[in-house]
């Protein structure tokens, strides 16, 4: 690289103590498109992939600084699971180029930490809370390792982080649709990742615990965690996140949330789906839903109550 | 007694025992697996698919499970092939190599020329025949299976549980699915010749499915399921014994009785309903719940005993 970089990336980058050298940047989107790619911990460049003959997302060109908290907004369809995977590792691009913490997707697997759409648990599965957040555990044991104190005292902290260190021994399909939540991001904390990759962690939940959730993901960002979040939820995405990556089969717009959700944005990711109804006051007439199954996944709905 | 001591005095029937407890501990844990994963079709058709097998190695004079196992490892590996590779569904794809290998084992064993064997013990098996040396080649097998599902368990699990979120986490969840594949194979070869290919299936499903009725612990339905599995056949046995009918089909006569029983008397059957006091909902004792939210929830299972009598 020139050496102008390497003199910016020491000047903006005074910390140098152990653990110390990520925190938080100033400005959202960079403008130097080397100094992106040096500096982000997800880092997507003309990026087209989709299922089978389909493409679901075209020619996206994305880096998400380290402590980022960065909501991925846009409708039904629109390739925000998608984009979520492909940083994941669980998607490969067609063409493009991606990098995640430095290394092609999925190479740095252990320090990621992805909570699926909740339509893609089996809620029925004879699991209890505490499995569940152990598995956040298991990457690091590798094979063979039982979990022994140090993860169970992680789990429990995550658990309690998260309001749910009363109900270890519940099984999952007893929990309400915010607990639920709860548990999976507690998997992810337990993980101890530096990327959270969660789709829709706040879709279906009460406004409390939104708060909570919310709180907890401002938090791990604060520490220099970077987390991406998709989310059907423009006050959410408005209110509580950083920035927002508005994607509409592609990126429509991208930067910090009060720039990037104004009308016109909105209008270009949502199409004939919005409504605008004065200067504040935006309607969406698909606000919950959740995308088709893609190949390959089981997707489960529960029977009505009795 | 003497009915239940008296057919203890024979080898035969004690080596059927002991082939009987190690095939109930092999489908518990492999079987669990299966039945959470949803692929019960697939055990079998893989069970089919090792019909050729058996009638190649009855054909070189070979152990049939030497045969059994080629067919039912390499059908399985190219099932999940044929699923990744050409984008075909994969009950599709297990359709089609479901009745193409049967057809194959039925093709080459109907080209056997003046053969005396019983087709009937190839289909639906003959435990009470296992040989000394049967017996130890599937105890090698069936440690084999154990052990390695002992060494990726929390692997095993995390990927049956979320995919997603053990591949993105570093889980190899494509090797894992393979090697899945080829368990179930070895699995069911194991088990074939207690009740035969045609009913192997019984085997691996109906113990895993009974204890999933009856508790929401993992590990307990793989401990349930093998208490299922090993009593059930242990009682289809001397039933077969005393009536001196087919043993494999009373077993799984037996393993399905057991499963009606926990249907209706388990925690989610209606008989296990009615026992059960108003339920105390979880949700009740979280603080952040609000009424929206604690609205009703169908209980996709209850924490109670084997049996449901706890409650």
């Amino acid at each position: 690289m020139e050496p102008s970089s390497s003199t910016l990336d020491s000047a903006s980058h005074p910390t140098g103590g152990p653990g110390g050298g990520r925190h938080e940047h100033e400005h959202a989107v960079p403008v130097d498109a080397a100094h992106a790619h040096a500096h982000a911990d997800v880092w997507l460049s003309d990026v087209t992939t989709g299922y089978g003959e389909r493409a679901a997302l075209e020619h996206v060109t994305v880096a998400v600084e380290p402590g980022s908290l960065l909501a991925v907004v846009g409708p039904n369809g629109a390739g925000k699971s998608t984009l979520l995977k492909l940083m994941a590792g669980l998607l490969q691009p067609w063409t493009g180029r991606i990098q995640v913490l430095g290394a092609p997707p999925g190479r740095e697997a252990r320090r990621v930490a992805y909570v699926p759409q909740a339509e893609l648990v089996d809620w029925a599965f004879p699991v209890t809370v505490e499995d569940v957040v152990m598995m956040g555990r298991f990457p690091r044991l590798g094979p063979v390792r039982r979990p022994g104190a140090d993860d169970r005292r992680a789990v429990h902290a995550a658990l309690e982080q998260v309001l749910m260190d009363h109900h270890l021994g519940t099984q999952i399909g007893r929990l309400s649709g915010g607990q639920r939540r709860r548990v999976f991001l507690a998997r992810a904390l337990a993980a101890e990742p530096d990327l959270f990759l969660l789709d829709e962690p706040v879709t279906g939940i009460d406004a409390t615990t939104q708060e909570l959730l919310m709180d907890l993901l401002e938090a791990q960002a604060a520490r220099g965690k970077t987390v991406v979040a998709t989310t059907h939820d423009l006050a959410c995405a408005a209110g509580r996140f950083q920035q927002v990556l508005a994607v509409n089969r592609t990126v429509v717009a991208y930067g910090p949330s009060n720039l990037v959700l104004d009308a016109d944005v909105l209008r270009a990711a949502y199409g004939g789906h919005l409504l605008v109804l004065g200067s504040n006051t935006v309607v969406l007439d698909d606000a919950h839903h959740h995308d088709d199954a893609n190949p390959g996944e089981r997707h489960f709905h529960e029977q009505g109550a009795d | 007694m003497e009915l239940v001591i008296g057919p203890l005095g024979d080898a035969f029937f004690i080596r059927a025992l002991l082939a009987l407890a190690l095939v109930g501990v092999v489908c518990a844990v492999v079987g669990t697996y299966v039945v959470l994963r949803g692929v019960a079709f697939f055990g079998d058709a893989i069970a089919h698919a090792g019909f050729p097998g058996v009638v190649i190695a009855y054909m070189l004079s070979i152990p049939f499970y030497i045969g059994a196992a080629v067919a039912a490892v390499a059908t399985a590996l190219a099932i999940g092939a044929v699923t990744k590779r050409a984008g075909i569904r994969q009950d599709t794809a297990i359709g089609v190599m479901f009745a193409g290998t049967f057809a194959l084992g039925v093709f080459l064993f109907s080209s056997i020329r003046g053969y005396v064997a019983d087709l009937f013990s190839f289909l639906f098996g003959n435990v009470l025949a296992i040989g000394a040396g049967d017996l130890v080649a599937l105890l090698v097998l069936g440690g084999g299976v154990i052990l390695t599902v002992a060494v990726l368990w929390k692997e095993l699990l995390y990927a049956t549980f979320d995919p997603l979120g053990a591949a993105a986490s570093g889980i190899r969840v494509d090797r894992l699915e393979y090697l899945f594949l080829a368990l179930v194979a070895l699995t069911i070869v194991v088990s074939l010749q207690a009740v035969g290919i045609i009913l192997v299936v019984a085997m691996l499903i109906t113990p895993a499915a009974t204890a999933q009725l009856l508790t929401v612990r993992f590990a307990r339905v793989m401990v349930l399921a093998g208490i299922v599995g090993i009593t059930s056949a242990i009682i289809g046995l001397y039933l077969s014994y005393w009536l001196d009918v087919a043993s494999g089909a009373t077993i799984v006569l037996v393993q399905t009785a057991a499963f009606l029983v926990a249907l209706g008397l388990g925690p989610r059957g209606p008989l296990g309903r009615l026992r059960r006091r108003p339920s105390t909902r979880e949700a009740d004792a979280d603080p952040l719940v609000d009424a929206d939210d604690a609205a009703v929830r169908p209980a996709a299972g209850d924490p109670v005993t084997p049996g449901g009598l706890s409650a």
